[in-house]
């Protein structure tokens, strides 16, 4: 059974993404500025009720609802990948090197799925299992790191847009959070899980709420100084 | 071994990020000159504020009437504001460093904080001259 915060948790991050999904197709500029953005909630919201039936269905406890969390959650993830790519693509929007972050994305994405299967080939009884947990755990990794360049390449060409900084950061916070909830269940192992069961949570609902709260507070032509933002300045 | 640098590399970018993206909630304050006001209020003479006096003016937020579009705001500044001074406790003798670093990161959420409430004293004023304005 899930427990009630997992619960309040599913019904405040759900309401946050419809807000996102309604903010994006509101305006016909934010559909075509934050496709992406929509797209995914919209993504998000089909596999959380996904997730809602299959847990009544079949409980918590089920390999079905196993299955079923961590495949999407994979897919949830690779389609965050095309967001970043986007991000990528405004940040770079005056250098024209669009196809070259494209063809660069795929191959990173190529190259982690191969490096998943190649960690979890010795474990042929629960490869499919076994394969998605660990292609999760590096899509995360390597989306902290491509929005870790991403903040790094903000920084360093002074971009002022303060919407697409909070987007930037509010995903690098997500991938970055759950990326240590995913690393710690791997070294860990199954004694302490339920200490980071709250996490995958936690990161759901503050992804909708980061992105729910630069849509609704953070005007489109505000600008901030980004070399304010850095850890190291005053 | 491979999980373990994971979760170390991504501990250090989620630290960081999360540090930005306070700061980048404090940024909306930073260019604001306080007025004589709340500067009166408070108590204070200078822009400077000390990293204590978040939750006096905090305090002194609260007793005004709520605009309605600054709750959140406040709210993850103060979640941030104790993060902070938890960080500095901790390592206010074994890395100065840090709990410099932390004092002048609470120094800028008191000033977050004086400018919400300069803003929720304008907005109380203008409640009140509307008022008296329509009982007239």
């Amino acid at each position: 059974m899930a427990s009630p915060i997992d619960f309040a948790a599913f019904l405040l991050g759900l309401l946050l993404e419809i807000v996102v999904v309604v903010c994006v197709c509101y305006r016909r500029v934010n559909l075509y500025r934050y496709f992406p953005i929509g797209f995914y909630m919209l993504a998000s919201i089909l596999v959380s009720c996904g997730d809602y039936y299959v847990l009544q269905q079949f409980g918590q406890g089920s390999s079905a609802y196993a299955y079923f969390y961590f495949y999407s959650d994979a897919l949830l993830t690779i389609l965050l990948f095309w967001t970043v790519i986007h991000f990528y693509q405004q940040a770079f929007d005056e250098l024209k090197v669009n196809k070259y972050i494209r063809g660069g994305a795929i191959a990173l994405l190529l190259f982690t799925a191969i490096f998943s299967y190649l960690t979890v080939r010795r474990n042929q009884d629960h490869l499919t299992g076994r394969f998605v947990i660990e292609l999760s755990q590096n899509l995360y990794f390597v989306g902290v790191v491509l929005t870790y360049l991403l903040w790094g390449t903000i920084l360093k060409l002074k971009e002022t847009r303060a919407r697409l900084v909070q987007f930037v950061l509010a995903l690098g916070i997500y991938f970055s959070g759950s990326a240590v909830a995913y690393a710690l269940r791997s070294f860990l192992h199954g004694s302490t899980e339920h200490l980071l069961a709250w996490i995958p949570s936690v990161m759901y609902v503050w992804l909708s709420v980061a992105w729910a709260y630069a849509f609704v507070k953070v005007p489109e032509d505000s600008r901030l100084i980004t070399a304010q933002l850095e850890t190291g300045t005053t | 071994m491979i999980a373990f640098l994971i979760c170390a590399v991504s501990l250090a970018a989620f630290i960081q990020l999360l540090s930005a993206y306070c700061r980048s909630i404090l940024s909306s304050s930073r260019g604001v000159e306080l007025s004589d006001r709340v500067r009166e209020l408070a108590g204070f003479d200078s822009n400077q504020l000390g990293a204590g006096d978040f939750g006096r003016l905090l305090q002194l937020v609260h007793l005004c009437p709520e605009r309605g579009d600054d709750h959140g705001e406040i709210r993850a500044v103060g979640v941030y504001y104790t993060a902070l001074r938890t960080l500095q406790r901790a390592t206010g003798s074994l890395v100065p460093r840090i709990a410099a670093w932390s004092a002048r990161e609470c120094e800028r959420c008191s000033y977050f904080a004086a400018v919400a409430l300069d803003r929720r004293i304008s907005y109380s004023r203008d409640l009140f001259m509307q008022q008296m304005g329509s009982r007239a």
